[in-house]
């Protein structure tokens, strides 16, 4: 049983070196940029777990998102039609706890979860199939989508709506509460590590994807296929079906990640989540995932959002307050980033592959 | 025959468009026999311009439409697309502003000296954009990713807090219209910028070198054609593009607000491309089928407003439009009509029915 796992671990290691390498880097990055504000800004509260906590609390919609496009991107396409997705759903998810008078409340959340993966499905569907079954550009067709959604939450309610549904509302208040990981209060209460239901959701869709990604056939027919789609054909995979999942998967994943937006803010509103889906991109490039497809891994892309996410907490705590600063700063990490990926996969004499849709015909060779 | 058939597959390409500009036209027709109605009326500084839901869908379309020119030739060159163009619209609106502002008082001078600071900075910001792209070889959304997220940013840490106000005769002019000539001024920079362009692949060999480029970057080495220089021109050439738009787009307002400042325009820019037939991986393009995708999505909205949708639902309808227009547009669906046409002729000589449709 163990020898077999050696070679497992020995023929896996092979093929995907670029992404553990790319993912390796922004691992390390994250532990050193945690372990330099808890030094450096011990006093803000980075050294409570606390604060750890909050990251995911707060981004558990992009943590899911992202690792949405993550999937799409290692199958060579392109989603931006999250973002607006999310809001749709926010805004639809609260009208109908709103005014659907189901008596049962568990009943009630349950259908909401269901509308919104609902959504999800519907949007995941009809992008497959235009990209995937008739061939036209993923970045239209997403773009439409994105239309679509944004354009639809605005005829849902242009004003925001506020969730008054008791038992959601009693939902969004349950906390996971982990008293070892808390800290004395100065009046000597003990205050425990508080984990909202969305970040652990979250963290079950990385370790989710991770696994579909990584042990299931759907998964290495994502990669082959964008990897090179030609071979991919060629090897009997039915890259249609892959592709036309991908985007189902990403779909139904934008959906949820709506869901727990809402548990997060339970509140409506035509703004939520603007401009998201390049947050997401950004946070699967800077986890490792090339747009080229065929290279990535969600565990980098959760660390890339929570590089994102610690970014601009630093720079929120720090006395460069102005909200330019953070958008100049993480533009910057951004660019760092993949300068970097490119000098190392360059430096590695690693071909990256275009998918078809962007294709610059063969690339130089490094001198 | 040869010579025709190359001259009908150019236009092939823009049948599409065509078809989608006169469907929308002919709708507007049908609902509406006054929609296309020229006017003339008195605006606020007393001079007569011409008026009509025409001149407001070609007056309006103008920043996207030169936008849309550079983007042309950038994804035909890179095979990917600039999403940063809105950002560094803001950015270069910024500067002209603060040029504008830092004068005593605002003068032909002055404007000319403002136009062409914002066009170094839009150059400067879009030639480390095509580094990215050229030089370190990135992709260009992701290489663009970076100024569209903290671009705006810039721009507003350039222009200071507030929105700035403009207010000169000479701003209005280049905004709206010039007294005397009753065709809004952005019509004439559309105009302008085609020509330029138009010229500049006439007399030189850019076009065809950025075609090569963008089908094989190889090939276009190994015939002596630098893709990197290639690359960076298409940057350049969108960044002038851009900062032609920032003006317009701050002129028209009379002031800036680096949020809004042509906020969203690279993806209907990026649509325009699609819509005018140009594939989105490089290779060959046509400007006028870009252009034309412009001015299609600007009548659409135009059409949208029209019939009393509210301008934050717009964006749905027009989903719908687009998804429809590309779908039309699609391998898979242009095979099965050819197919279904051929089988429809097939009592006739079929080979000459698959070149005419092929056409």
């Amino acid at each position: 049983m163990s020898a077999v796992k050696t070679e497992r671990a020995a023929k896996r290691r092979e093929p995907l070196t670029n992404t553990s390498l790319l993912m390796l880097i922004s691992v390390c990055i994250f532990f050193f940029m945690y372990a330099a504000a808890i030094i450096f800004m011990g006093d803000s509260g980075f050294t409570k777990p606390q604060m750890f906590f909050d990251l995911l609390n707060d981004n558990a919609y992009l943590i899911i998102i992202a690792c949405s496009l993550t999937i799409v991107m290692i199958g060579g396409g392109i989603n931006i039609s999250v973002g607006g997705v999310i809001g749709l759903t926010v805004m639809a998810c609260a009208l109908f706890l709103n005014g659907n008078g189901i008596e049962n409340s568990f009943l009630s959340i349950l259908l909401t979860l269901l509308l919104a993966l609902g959504i999800g499905l519907a949007f995941g569907v009809g992008q497959g199939f235009l990209v995937s079954y008739l061939d036209i550009q993923p970045f239209i067709v997403t773009l439409a989508g994105m239309f679509l959604s944004r354009g639809l939450t605005t005829i849902l309610s242009v004003n925001p709506v506020k969730v008054t549904h008791a038992g959601f509302l009693e939902l969004v208040k349950t906390k996971i509460k982990i008293p070892w990981l808390g800290y004395t209060a100065q009046n000597g209460n003990l205050i425990p590590a508080k984990l909202e239901i969305g970040a652990v959701v979250a963290l079950c869709v990385v370790v989710l994807m991770y696994v579909l990604l990584r042990y299931m056939r759907l998964g290495r027919h994502i990669y082959a296929l964008g990897g090179n789609q030609q071979s991919a054909l060629m090897l009997g995979i039915n890259v249609r079906r892959a592709r036309f999942s991908s985007y189902v998967i990403s779909g139904v994943l934008s959906g949820l990640a709506g869901f727990i937006f809402l548990m997060h803010k339970p509140t409506g509103n035509a703004s939520v989540a603007m401009r998201s889906e390049m947050d997401a991109i950004a946070a699967s490039i800077i986890g490792g995932t090339l747009l080229t497809g065929g290279v990535g891994n969600v565990i980098g892309t959760f660390f890339g959002v929570m590089i994102l996410a610690t970014i601009q907490k630093i720079i929120g705590l720090s006395p460069l307050k102005e909200s330019y600063w953070q958008d100049m700063t993480s533009g910057a990490m951004l660019g760092f980033f993949i300068l970097l990926q490119s000098v190392v996969l360059s430096s590695r004499g690693k071909k990256m592959k275009l998918p078809d849709w962007m294709k610059i015909g063969a690339p130089k060779k490094t001198a | 025959m040869k010579q025709k058939r190359k001259a009908f597959s150019g236009i092939g390409q823009l049948i599409i468009p065509l078809v989608a500009l006169s469907l929308l036209i002919l709708f507007n027709l049908f609902r509406d026999p006054g929609f296309f109605s020229i006017g003339v009326a008195v605006n606020s500084s007393g001079n007569k311009v011409l008026s009509g839901n025409l001149i407001s869908v070609i007056d309006s379309a103008s920043e996207l439409a030169i936008i849309s020119m550079g983007m042309t030739l950038v994804t035909a060159a890179c095979g990917g697309q600039d999403i940063s163009v809105g950002a560094v619209g803001s950015i270069a609106g910024a500067v002209f502003v603060k040029v504008l502002l830092g004068a005593s008082s605002i003068n032909g001078g002055i404007v000319v000296l403002g136009i062409i600071a914002c066009c170094l900075a839009t150059i400067a910001f879009k030639l480390f954009n095509g580094a990215l792209v050229a030089v370190f070889r990135i992709q260009p959304m992701i290489a663009t990713l970076i100024l569209y997220s903290c671009g705006r940013s810039i721009a507003y840490w350039i222009s200071g807090s507030a929105t700035p106000q403009l207010n000169s005769p000479i701003i209005s002019a280049m905004g709206m219209t010039i007294p005397g000539i009753p065709v809004p001024t952005p019509i004439f920079a559309v105009i302008l910028v085609g020509l330029l362009l138009a010229l500049l692949f006439k007399l030189t060999n850019t076009s065809l070198y950025t075609q090569t480029v963008g089908i094989n970057q190889g090939a276009a080495r190994l015939n002596g054609i630098n893709p990197i220089l290639i690359k960076l021109l298409s940057f350049v050439i969108l960044g002038v593009c851009v900062a032609v738009a920032a003006v317009i787009g701050v002129c028209r307002m009379g002031n800036l607000s680096h949020k809004t400042l042509l906020v969203d325009i690279e993806m209907d820019a990026i649509l325009a491309v699609a819509i005018g037939g140009n594939n989105l991986g490089g290779g060959k393009f046509r400007i006028s089928g870009s252009i034309l995708g412009a001015y299609i999505i600007q009548m659409l909205t135009t059409t949208l407003y029209a019939m009393n949708v509210p301008p934050v639902n717009v964006k749905a309808y027009k989903a719908v439009v687009i998804v429809i227009i590309v779908v039309a547009g699609s391998p898979v669906v242009k095979s099965k009509v050819t197919a279904m046409w051929n089988r429809l002729r097939s009592g006739g000589s079929t080979a000459a029915v698959q070149k005419g449709v092929r056409g």
